[in-house]
């Protein structure tokens, strides 16, 4: 079985499913309590915090505990706004092809009157930092641009989009939960003023997350109750879960360069094979990607069948067509790079993991190949590019 | 669970009557490539018979498990019968489809419809 879908979930460290185990067995007391039992839950959470504040380059007190990448983004971007409205500013500065984490905590503050808008991400899928810069208006409250895109992994220019928000006296977010622990990043060094991330995403435990603000941003509480997270976030803490994020994080961090060295010589192998296949595109940048990321078009065919059969053959992934988002258009995403429908609905996202070898992507390029060449031969479609009747668009 | 029930896996893996028929003389073809789903149906029907049938299908598992199973459903039928096909007996032939796939059953017996009615139009012949 080759698992090739880390950009949806990881498997766990074996390191950080330990963490977990022996906290719910031996320090599974509440951190808010006075005796040593909970003091010693509250030092486990406190230490987490610290680690994963040295791991993106922040200050303990900047990271807040959520439950995963959403929330963090919810909290981000509705804290912007509540600060923006007091401010007389309900304008908010993204991309078209944010999570919809973002995108639709966005719709939500348009209904309550905030005007929006979505920057284009271009064919390659980088967002032009001057164009963030033309965006920005008087009553801009935020800017919030994802670090590296969960589908086609485009890597944005952050240094210099974070760069044009601080000259332009705009709080600045970026969702960055496909980025944190597979790529280098430092956010106060960046400029970042917040910054979401998932701890399913680098091999730590699922419904946990964390968003580091920076000092002196003012978060709103989205859950009320206790006084935990310094009054940010209510609710007792998630300490194995925490604790095995923190864990999952220094083990991704101690290993970014040469993991994300052997990824992109994978990723490269894989994508140099899978453009062997005729009247295929790989969709976002080719250079500026994440390590493990390939996204690909097949004209003529559709994305789910292509899974299914990849399934089949022992290969996990998945597509951005309408038939497996359970709705009638195909990937926003492929859509915001300019992609047709007819040629969105035959996309492949093949996200690699760490411990991937040459093989497996050989035997990946392999099968891809037969499964596009079968599904190809009865696809009307296909003969209809085939005969002239219709123009192919890849 | 797995998503699909094993009849329409199996004839998602092993479609029945897959291809193009030449001396079709009734071809349908429906949906668009905008939905991501396009299904053509080739039918030969002599002596009010379908003789053979074949379908190329652009689509999801469904679709393609849907249009296999609609040509077992209609070949060798009077036409008279293939007329009365619906989408629910192709989906309950499949054991039932996810409830946002039965479009896809639609999709079937659309593309035998209209297979039907190309069929009258080339041959002036009515189908009851
Ligand atoms: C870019 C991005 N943002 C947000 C999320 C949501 O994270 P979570 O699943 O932890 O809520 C995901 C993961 O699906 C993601 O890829």
């Amino acid at each position: 079985m080759i698992y090739a879908d880390n950009a949806a979930t990881t498997k766990m460290s074996p390191a950080a499913i330990e963490t977990m185990l022996s906290l719910m067995e031996n320090s599974w007391g509440n951190p808010s309590s006075l005796y040593a039992h909970g003091q010693n839950a509250k030092e486990v959470l406190e230490q987490a915090r610290c680690d994963i504040a040295h791991a993106i380059g922040a200050e303990p007190r900047e990271i807040i505990f959520t439950s995963g990448g959403s929330e963090a983004d919810n909290q981000a971007i509705l804290s912007a706004a509540e600060n923006g409205k007091k401010a007389g500013k309900t304008h908010i500065v993204s991309s078209a092809f944010e999570h919809h984490a973002v995108l639709h905590t966005l719709n939500k503050l348009k209904k309550e009157g905030f005007e929006v808008t979505l920057l284009d991400v271009h064919e390659n899928g980088l967002i032009v930092p001057e164009e963030v810069n033309a965006a920005i208006r008087e009553d801009t409250c935020l800017v919030t641009i994802m670090y590296a895109n969960n589908e086609i992994g485009t890597i944005q220019p952050i240094r210099e989009i974070a760069a044009v928000c601080r000259q332009r006296g705009v709080p600045f977010h970026t969702d960055a939960v496909q980025a944190v622990g597979h790529i280098p990043l430092s956010a106060a060094e960046e400029g970042i003023d917040m910054l979401s991330a998932s701890a399913h995403k680098f091999h730590g435990p699922k419904g946990v997350g964390f968003l580091y603000a920076r000092k002196g941003i003012r978060l709103a509480s989205l859950i009320e109750g206790g006084a935990q997270e310094r009054g940010r976030r209510a609710g007792t803490e998630n300490v194995p879960g925490i604790a095995a994020m923190a864990v999952a994080l220094k083990e991704a961090c101690a290993n970014l360069k040469q993991n994300a060295e052997h990824l992109t010589s994978m990723r490269d192998r894989l994508i140099l094979g899978l453009r062997q296949i005729p009247h295929s595109a790989l969709n976002g940048d080719p250079q500026r990607r994440l390590p493990g990321n390939v996204n690909f078009c097949f004209e003529g065919i559709e994305g789910e069948s292509l899974l299914l059969l990849l399934d089949d053959k022992g290969i996990q992934a998945s597509s951005g067509s309408a038939c497996t988002s359970g709705s009638l258009d195909p990937s926003h995403v492929l859509l915001a790079i300019g992609r047709v429908h007819d040629v969105a609905h035959g996309s492949l996202r093949l996200s690699l993991g760490e411990d991937v070898t040459a093989a497996q992507v050989d035997e990946m390029i392999r099968a891809v190949r037969e499964v596009v060449d079968y599904l190809r031969g009865f696809s009307p479609i296909w003969r209809d590019l085939m005969s002239g009747k219709k123009q192919f668009i890849l | 669970m797995a998503l699909y029930s094993e009849k329409v896996m199996d004839h998602f893996r092993n479609p029945r009557n897959v291809g193009v028929l030449e001396d079709a003389n009734g071809i349908g073809e429906v949906g668009n490539a905008k939905c991501g789903d396009i299904m053509k149906m080739y039918l030969r029907i002599e002596d009010d018979v379908v003789q053979d049938v074949k379908f190329e299908t652009f689509g999801c598992g469904s679709a393609i498990a849907s249009s296999s199973m609609a040509t077992e459903l209609i070949k060798g039928q009077p036409v008279s019968e293939v007329r009365k096909l619906t989408n629910k007996a192709v989906a309950e032939a499949l054991d039932g489809l996810p409830d946002y796939k039965m479009h896809c059953s639609v999709l079937a017996e659309e593309a035998i419809q209209s297979a039907l009615e190309d069929y009258q139009r080339r041959t002036g012949k009515k189908v009851e």
